[in-house]
C-alpha cells in the first residue's frame, strides 16, 4: 500500500481582500537613484538583477536622483505633466459620458498615466506601437486630436473607424498607433513581426509591444519572446503590471516567477523593472531600450510597476475584490502629483499655475467633447451608415456581400 | 510547355513573386535551408537570401502573428504552415487578427498575407496530418479560401493570392502534390509529367480568385468538388457512365455562384463532394446555395458525399476517404430519384 499522503492544490491569493487593511509591505521597492544604469550594449546576463530591482528617479523629497536622472529639460517635463493631466481630464469626461449613456463602454488610465505618456516621448516618428486598451497616453502625448478619440468612443458620424470597434480600441497609423485588438496578447507577437520586417528591409524604425500583467499568461506572449530573441528584433516589449487583471491579482499570472520582467531572462532578453508612476524613470528606461533597438542590439523587456487606481472598465466594480483604500496605500504614489511636486521643487512650476493649468486643460477637453457630440453619440445624432458595415471586409466587395447588402436594404 | 508537379508549380509561383516584388517573403517551419518537408520552398533561401526565406520556431501562432505584423509593415509574407492540422494554435491570429485588420482599422492597416497549408488525407497521415479544415476558414468574414486541384491552377492561384491585398488561406491537397489521384489507392499514381494539367507555363500568370472551372461538361448531374475530389468525381463519372458536369470550385470563398447555378439549372441534379467531415462542412453551404437558387429546377434532392464525422483514422483511411465508389453511388441515387 502506498504511503503517499494526499496532495493539496495551491491557488495564489492576494494579501488582502475587501474589509482588510491594504498591505504592500511584501513589495520590495528600490530606493530612488539606487539602481545602476548600464551601457545599452551590456550583455543580458550582466544585468539579471535589473529584472528584480525597480528603477526609480524621483525620491521622497521630489528630487531627481541617480544615474537615470537628468535626461529631460524643464520644458519637456512640463509638457509631460500637461499630457498626463490631459489624459486624466479626458478620462474623467469620457467616464462621465459613459455614465450618461452617450457610449457603451470606457476604460480609464487613473494611476498609470506616466507609462504611456513618457514612453511616447522617447519614440521617433515612424516607430510603431502595438498597444492595449490602456495606452491612450501614446496618442495624447503623440499629438493625436482628442476630437478623433472622442468620435471613436461615441461611434458617431466622424468616427475614424466607422463604428466598427468598441470604444477606446483606437487605430492611428500616422501616429504610430496600431489598431487595438479586443483579444489579448495577440499584438505582442505582431509587434515583433513588424520589427522583424523593419530589420529585413534595413529600415531604421522600431516597434513597441504592449501587454498587461494578466495577459502574459497567453501563449502569444511566449511566442513573442521566442521570436524577438531568435531574430534579435528591434522591439521594446512592455509589460504594464498594474496589479489587477479585472478581479484577478497579478500573482495568478505571475505564479512562481519572481517578477514579470524575470520572464525575459530565460530568453536572453535584457529585462528591466521600472517605477511606472515615475515619469522620469519611465522615460529614461524607455530611451535606453529604444536606443538598444535602434542600434540593432535587439529586444528589451520592461516591466512597469504601477497600480490601476480605477476600475478595469466601466463594467467593473473593484470594491468587490479589493479594499477600497488599497490605491491610497500604493507605495509608489500618484504619477501626476509626483511630477508636479518635482517641477515645483525645481522652481519650474507652482500650485497656482497647476490649478490654472487644470482648469485650462479641462476647458479644452470639454470644448472637444462638445464638438464631438455635435457629430453624434452612440444612441443619438448622426451615425456611420449601415451601408458602411459591408465595406472594408475585403479590399473589393465580393458578390456574396453585395447580395447581402442588397438584402439588408442598404 | 514544361510540365511540373504541383510542388514544382508552387515553388515556381513563389520564385516568380519573390523576383517581381522584393516585399514577398517566405517563412515557416523547415522552409529555409531544407526547403520544406514537401520541398515546396526548395532553393529559395539559397537564391533570395535569409532575409527573404527563413526557418521559424515551432510556434504557429507566433508565425502567423509575426506575419500579420510584417504585412502591416508593408511586406507580403507567404507563410507555410507545415500541415493544415497544425494551424489550430494560430487560429486566433488568423480569425481575430489577419481577417479583421482591414475592417477594424477602416483600412489604415491591412494584412496581405498568404497562409499555405498542405491539406487532406490519402498519405496515411492519421488524424493529425490528414484534416481538411476549410470550413473553419470559409465561416470567417474577411478570409479568402483557395483549394487548387492541379499544377497549372496551383501556380496561377498562388500568384493571384500573393498579389491579393487581403489574407488568403491556400490549402494544398497533399495527395495531389506529385500526381493526380483518382481515388483508387491501390492503383499507381499517374505523374503530372504525363497529365495535361501538369502543363505549367514559365513566368507570371494568374488564375483569378473567386472563379470556378468546369472540368467536365455534362447534362445529367452537376458535381461540385474541389481539390482531390475533382479527380475522384471524374473517375466516378467515368465508371458509372453518368453524364456528369464536374465543377472545380478552386476558390471556396468568395464562391462562384454564377457558375454553380448555371450548371445546376442545366442538369437539374447536384452532388457535392468533399473530403472534410460532413456535418457543417462547406458542402452544407453549397447545398443551401443550390436549394435557394435552383429549387424549381431540381429533379432530385441535393446529395452530399463527404468524410465521415469521425477523426481521420490511420488504418481505416480508405474506408474514410470518399472514393469513386461512394461518389458513384451518390450519382446513381440522384439519377434514380
Amino acid at each position: 500500500m502506498s504511503s503517499a499522503r494526499p496532495l493539496s492544490f495551491h491557488v495564489p491569493e492576494p494579501a488582502v481582500r475587501p474589509g482588510g487593511t491594504p498591505d504592500f509591505s511584501d513589495v520590495p521597492i528600490s530606493r530612488a537613484g539606487e539602481v545602476r544604469r548600464p551601457d545599452v550594449d551590456v550583455a543580458p546576463e550582466e544585468i539579471r538583477d535589473l529584472a528584480f530591482a525597480i528603477i526609480r528617479v524621483l525620491n521622497r523629497d521630489s528630487e531627481a536622483v541617480g544615474p537615470w536622472a537628468g535626461l529631460l529639460s524643464d520644458s519637456e517635463l512640463l509638457e509631460g505633466l500637461r499630457h498626463m493631466m490631459t489624459l486624466r481630464a479626458f478620462d474623467a469626461r469620457m467616464q462621465m459620458a459613459q455614465r450618461q449613456g452617450k457610449t457603451s463602454f470606457y476604460m480609464q488610465h487613473m494611476g498609470e498615466e506616466a507609462v504611456s505618456c513618457a514612453f511616447r516621448k522617447a519614440l521617433e516618428p515612424g516607430d510603431m506601437n502595438f498597444p492595449t486598451y490602456r495606452q491612450a497616453g501614446l496618442l495624447i502625448a503623440g499629438g493625436y486630436p482628442m476630437l478623433d478619440m472622442m468620435c471613436q468612443i461615441y461611434s458617431n458620424a466622424l468616427d475614424p473607424l466607422k463604428g466598427r470597434q468598441l470604444p477606446v480600441l483606437y487605430s492611428a497609423r500616422e501616429h504610430g498607433f496600431f489598431s487595438v485588438s479586443g483579444n489579448l496578447a495577440t499584438q505582442y507577437i505582431q509587434a515583433v513581426g513588424w520589427a522583424m520586417a523593419s530589420a529585413m528591409k534595413r529600415d531604421t524604425r522600431i516597434a513597441a509591444g504592449w501587454i498587461g500583467d494578466g495577459s502574459t499568461a497567453e501563449s502569444d506572449f511566449h511566442a513573442a519572446l521566442v521570436f524577438a530573441s531568435t531574430y534579435k528584433a528591434p522591439v521594446v516589449l512592455n509589460i504594464v503590471n498594474n496589479q489587477w487583471a479585472i478581479s484577478t491579482f497579478q500573482g495568478i499570472a505571475r505564479g512562481g516567477s519572481g517578477t514579470f520582467a524575470a520572464r525575459g531572462l530565460g530568453f536572453g532578453i535584457p529585462s528591466l523593472r521600472v517605477d511606472g508612476n515615475d515619469y522620469l524613470a519611465v522615460h529614461a528606461v524607455a530611451r535606453w531600450a529604444i536606443e538598444r533597438a535602434r542600434r540593432n542590439l535587439g529586444p528589451t523587456l520592461i516591466e512597469y510597476v504601477t497600480y490601476r487606481v480605477g476600475a478595469h472598465s466601466t463594467s467593473d466594480d473593484p470594491s468587490v475584490y479589493r479594499p477600497k483604500t488599497e490605491s491610497d496605500a500604493w507605495p509608489l504614489g500618484d504619477p501626476v502629483l509626483r511630477l508636479k511636486n518635482h517641477l515645483i521643487r525645481r522652481g519650474a512650476w507652482s500650485e497656482e499655475r497647476h490649478k490654472q493649468a487644470e482648469a485650462e486643460i479641462m476647458a479644452s477637453v470639454i470644448a472637444a467633447q462638445k464638438e464631438a457630440e455635435s457629430h453624434g453619440t452612440l444612441h443619438t445624432g448622426p451615425h456611420p451608415s449601415a451601408r458602411d458595415m459591408f465595406e472594408g471586409v475585403f479590399e473589393e466587395m465580393p458578390p456574396h456581400l453585395r447580395r447581402q447588402r442588397q438584402q439588408g436594404g442598404v | 510547355m514544361p510540365r511540373r508537379t504541383m510542388v514544382e508549380a508552387i515553388r515556381d509561383a513563389l520564385d516568380v513573386c519573390m523576383q517581381r516584388d522584393e516585399n514577398v517573403v517566405v517563412f515557416g517551419e523547415d522552409v529555409g535551408y531544407f526547403g520544406g518537408v514537401f520541398r515546396c520552398t526548395q532553393g529559395l533561401q539559397q537564391k533570395f537570401g535569409t532575409s527573404r526565406c527563413f526557418d521559424a520556431p515551432i510556434s504557429e501562432s507566433g508565425i502567423v502573428g509575426a506575419a500579420v505584423g510584417m504585412a502591416a509593415y508593408g511586406l507580403r509574407p507567404c507563410v507555410e504552415i507545415q500541415f493544415a492540422d497544425y494551424m489550430y494554435p494560430a487560429y486566433d491570429q488568423i480569425v481575430s487578427e489577419a481577417a479583421r485588420l482591414r475592417y477594424r482599422s477602416n483600412g489604415q492597416f491591412t494584412a496581405p498575407l498568404v497562409l499555405r497549408m498542405p491539406t487532406g488525407g490519402g498519405i496515411f497521415g492519421g488524424q493529425t496530418h490528414s484534416q481538411s479544415p476549410e470550413a473553419l476558414f470559409t465561416h470567417v468574414s474577411g478570409l479568402t479560401t483557395v483549394v487548387p486541384s492541379n499544377p497549372y491552377d496551383a501556380k496561377g492561384l498562388l500568384i493571384a493570392s500573393i498579389e491579393d491585398n487581403d489574407p488568403v488561406i491556400f490549402l494544398e491537397p497533399k495527395r495531389l502534390y506529385n500526381g493526380p489521384f483518382d481515388g483508387h489507392h491501390e492503383r499507381p499514381v499517374m505523374p503530372w509529367a504525363r497529365h495535361p494539367q501538369g502543363e505549367v507555363p514559365d513566368g507570371h500568370y494568374t488564375v483569378p480568385l473567386g472563379k470556378a472551372a468546369v472540368r467536365r461538361e455534362g447534362n445529367a448531374v452537376t458535381v461540385l468538388a474541389y481539390g482531390t475530389m475533382v479527380f475522384v468525381a471524374e473517375t466516378a463519372a467515368a465508371e458509372t457512365g453518368i453524364d456528369a458536369e464536374i465543377i472545380d470550385l478552386r476558390t471556396l470563398v468568395p464562391y462562384d455562384l454564377e457558375t454553380i447555378v448555371a450548371s445546376v439549372k442545366k442538369t437539374g441534379r447536384c452532388v457535392i463532394v468533399h473530403e472534410a467531415t460532413l456535418t457543417s462542412g462547406f458542402g452544407a453551404e453549397l447545398s443551401a446555395l443550390v436549394q435557394e437558387n435552383c429549387f424549381y429546377h431540381l429533379e432530385a434532392p441535393v446529395v452530399r458525399v463527404a468524410g465521415w464525422d469521425t477523426p481521420y483514422p490511420h488504418a481505416q483511411e480508405w474506408d474514410y476517404f470518399p472514393g469513386p465508389a461512394r461518389v458513384g453511388r451518390a450519382l446513381k441515387s440522384v439519377m434514380e430519384a
